[in-house]
Order: C-alpha cells, then sequence, then structure tokens
C-alpha cells in the first residue's frame, strides 16, 4: 500500500513534469537573485548563504503542497483511499514520502551547485547539503498537515502558508545554524542532532494528524 | 447484514432527513430514491463511513461502523459520484492502482480482462483524460469487477452510460446479488433488476 501510493504519486510526477520543474526553477532563480542583486562583496554573500538558500528551500517546498492532496480530492481519488482497509496515516506517510522525492531531493541535490555562488567552501556545502537533506522531510511532512487543513478551502494556498511557515521556523534556524557554525569554526553536530530530532518526532505525528485532518475535511 | 438506525442528517441549519431505519440482509438490493437535495449521497456517504450521521447509528453484522474501521471497508465498495480515475494515468493504471488502495492487487492481464468485459478492450494503454465521461465511468465500475467485497454502495452507478453498458451493470448486479452480496443504489433511471429481495427507501 506504501509502496503503491509512493508509485502511483511518482508516476503522476513523471507524467506532469511542469510540476516538477517549476518548483526547482523557482528554487534556483529565487537564490541567484541574491548574488546578482548584492553584487560581488564576497564576504558579505557567505554569511548570508545558509539563510537565503533555507528561505528559497522553504518556499520553494510550500509552493508545491496545495497541490498534495487537492487534486486527488478534486477527481475523487481521496474519497477512496479514506476508504480503504489500510491505515490512513500509512497512506499520508506515503504521500509525504512522495512529495519530498519530487520537490525535496532535487533542491537537495542543486544546492550545494547553487553555494558556488555565494563562494561556499567545499565543507560548508556539505554542511549545508546533509542540512537540507535531514531538513526537507520535515518540510513534507509538516507540510501534509498544513495541506490536509485547507483542503478545499476557497484561498486554501495562502492558508497553507500562513498556517505550515511558522511551524518551519526552528528547522530554519537549525538548518542555517549548521552552516553558520561550521564556517565559524565551531562543531556543527548538534545543529544536525536538532533537526534529526525534528524528523523523528515529524514522522511519528505528522501523518497521524494529517489523516486526522482529512477525514474532518472530507466530512 | 446492514442496518440503519434512526439516522438523521444535517446539512446547516436544514435538516435533510431523521428517524431513516433500515435492515439490509445478504442478497438484498435496497434502492434509495428520492427528488434532487433530499440526501441520497449524504445517506450513502454515511453509509460508507466518509461522514458521520447527525444522530442514530449504522451497523454492519450487528456492530457499529464506527469501531470496524478498516475491517468494514474491506467488505464494501463505494463509487460516488467522483469517479476517482487520474487524468494521466492509462486506464488499466487506473484500475491496477485503484483496486490495489482497496486491498486487492491485481495483475495486468487480470486489468486487461475486466476491462474488456466492461467494454474497454484495448485502450487499456490510453490515458483516462482522452476517454468521454461514460467511459470514465465504466473505469470506475471496472472495479466491481475485480473488487471480492459484499456490500456495494453506488452512487448514480448509471449516470452518462449508454443502453449497452446499463444492461451489462445490470448483468454483473444481478449476479453480485446472486451471490449473496448487497447493493445499495441510487438512480433515477429506470431499471428492473431481478433478485431475491428489494427493498425501497424513499427519502422526502
Amino acid at each position: 500500500m506504501f509502496i503503491w501510493i509512493i508509485k502511483r504519486d511518482l508516476l503522476l510526477a513523471v507524467r506532469r513534469q511542469s510540476d516538477v520543474l517549476i518548483t526547482l526553477f523557482f528554487f534556483i532563480i529565487v537564490v541567484s537573485l541574491f548574488p546578482l542583486s548584492v553584487g560581488p562583496e564576497m564576504n558579505l554573500l557567505r554569511t548570508m548563504a545558509p539563510g537565503v538558500v533555507w528561505v528559497a528551500a522553504l518556499l520553494a517546498s510550500m509552493l508545491s503542497l496545495g497541490r498534495m492532496f487537492s487534486n486527488d480530492y478534486l477527481d475523487g481519488t481521496l474519497e477512496q483511499m479514506l476508504l480503504s482497509p489500510q491505515s490512513l496515516s500509512i497512506l499520508v506517510l506515503g504521500k509525504a514520502f512522495a512529495h519530498w522525492i519530487v520537490s525535496g531531493v532535487p533542491l537537495v541535490l542543486m544546492a550545494p551547485v547553487l553555494g558556488i555562488q555565494y563562494d561556499l567552501p567545499f565543507d560548508a556545502l556539505l554542511v549545508l547539503t546533509g542540512a537540507l537533506l535531514l531538513g526537507t522531510p520535515v518540510l513534507s511532512l509538516i507540510g501534509a498537515i498544513g495541506a490536509a487543513l485547507t483542503l478545499g478551502l476557497r484561498g486554501g494556498g495562502v492558508l497553507v502558508s500562513l498556517l505550515v511557515l511558522p511551524l518551519y521556523i526552528p528547522i530554519l534556524i537549525f538548518g542555517a545554524g549548521a552552516v553558520e557554525a561550521n564556517m565559524a569554526g565551531i562543531a556543527f553536530d548538534a545543529h544536525l542532532s536538532l533537526i534529526g530530532a525534528f524528523l523523528l518526532a515529524s514522522l511519528v505525528f505528522a501523518p497521524w494528524a494529517a489523516a486526522a485532518s482529512l477525514r474532518v475535511s472530507l466530512e | 447484514m446492514l442496518q440503519g438506525i434512526n439516522l438523521a442528517c444535517v446539512r446547516g441549519d436544514r435538516e435533510l432527513f431523521r428517524d431513516i431505519n433500515f435492515s439490509v440482509e445478504a442478497g438484498c438490493l435496497m434502492q434509495v430514491s428520492g427528488p434532487n437535495g433530499s440526501g441520497k449521497t449524504s445517506l450513502l456517504r454515511m453509509l460508507c463511513g466518509l461522514s458521520n450521521p447527525a444522530a442514530g447509528e449504522i451497523r454492519w453484522c450487528n456492530t457499529p461502523v464506527r469501531s470496524l474501521e478498516g475491517e468494514y471497508f474491506s467488505d464494501m465498495t463505494y463509487i460516488g459520484h467522483l469517479s476517482g480515475t487520474k487524468d494521466d494515468l492509462t486506464v488499466s493504471e487506473n484500475l491496477r492502482i485503484s483496486s490495489a488502495l482497496a486491498g486487492v492487487e491485481i495483475s495486468f492481464s487480470q486489468a486487461a480482462e475486466a476491462l474488456a468485459f466492461i467494454g474497454l478492450g484495448g485502450r487499456d494503454n490510453l490515458p483516462v483524460k482522452v476517454l468521454s465521461q461514460g467511459q470514465r465511468r465504466r473505469v470506475a465500475l471496472a472495479r466491481l469487477l475485480v473488487c471480492k467485497t459484499t456490500l456495494w454502495i453506488l452512487d448514480e452507478p448509471l449516470v452518462a452510460l449508454d443502453v449497452a453498458a446499463v444492461q451489462l451493470i445490470k448483468e454483473v448486479l444481478e449476479r453480485h446479488l446472486q451471490q449473496n452480496g448487497i447493493v445499495v443504489m441510487t438512480t433515477h433511471q429506470e431499471i428492473d433488476i431481478t433478485a431475491s429481495s428489494k427493498m425501497q427507501l424513499h427519502l422526502a
């Protein structure tokens, strides 16, 4: 069941590549705008790099959240998922995982390349990529709750940002903090551990909360 | 087997119906009728567990549906107004995925067999977005052929179907009823299904 949902969502993403590419290009463009506007001041760019990359990643993953459940809601497949004998939480977990592969993994892979524009040293690039790898699944999981809550509402897209962005703040702080700590020459593993803790907590609670919200939204 | 006890439905400030009682046994067909807006779809959504009744209780094999959850869902198939098909997937992918979600994994050849029976033979690999409304309906109804559930809840299953398809669905329903299945359906079309026992539930 878990595998079927992931297979299905990835197949849909392959058939409709524009959705994936929009998220990725949004990320690339937002991250690239800053060096162009600030000018070639290496020190300034290095300081702002982690923050800019993380904010862009938050906004990019936000961009595709609205579609996580709404397409399935409109064509009736979500109804069928709710009536599945398997647990709805597992299903939500599968959907969040597929969302991460489609909109999170490309950002992680692109981040080191974009980091070069900010003259980040090699090990800072590695930390940035590692932090994104740990942090982006949390964005998809927490986002699933927001997407489920705003399902079928008018102007749900804006509302989902207002609901979910405040919850992203801890990830933003520790994700950017890890890279800054590395550049300052101090230990960054505490930051990564905390992001890992957020990941574990959201793996447990987010599918359950999103499943409950879906039941309410579809009633 | 399926029992409704004092069911009531409230939408906003309006009470659609109340004190609806029925008991459907194996092999029985229950047709829900009533004018537009009388709460037929709301009743069916309640019966399949998508929404909770404002009052009363629904029981399956003498146990409240709410406490059965997954167990009830593996005995029940619901086909609603929305076809539940994905436009970007092909006909056979749609059928295989929707039955896998319902807990029955079928192979490509089983899917092709069911699709040929429902009149979509040779169209297995077309994306659903190029199909007509009636053909989409057939894709949704093809699920009935592969599922092994006892209770079928069908909301207007005959909408957009042509005469031949209506006849086909009629045969599928009759066979299901003969095998001690239960069908709860709404329809505005005149259709004469032979069943060992029949019930009419009229919502005013």
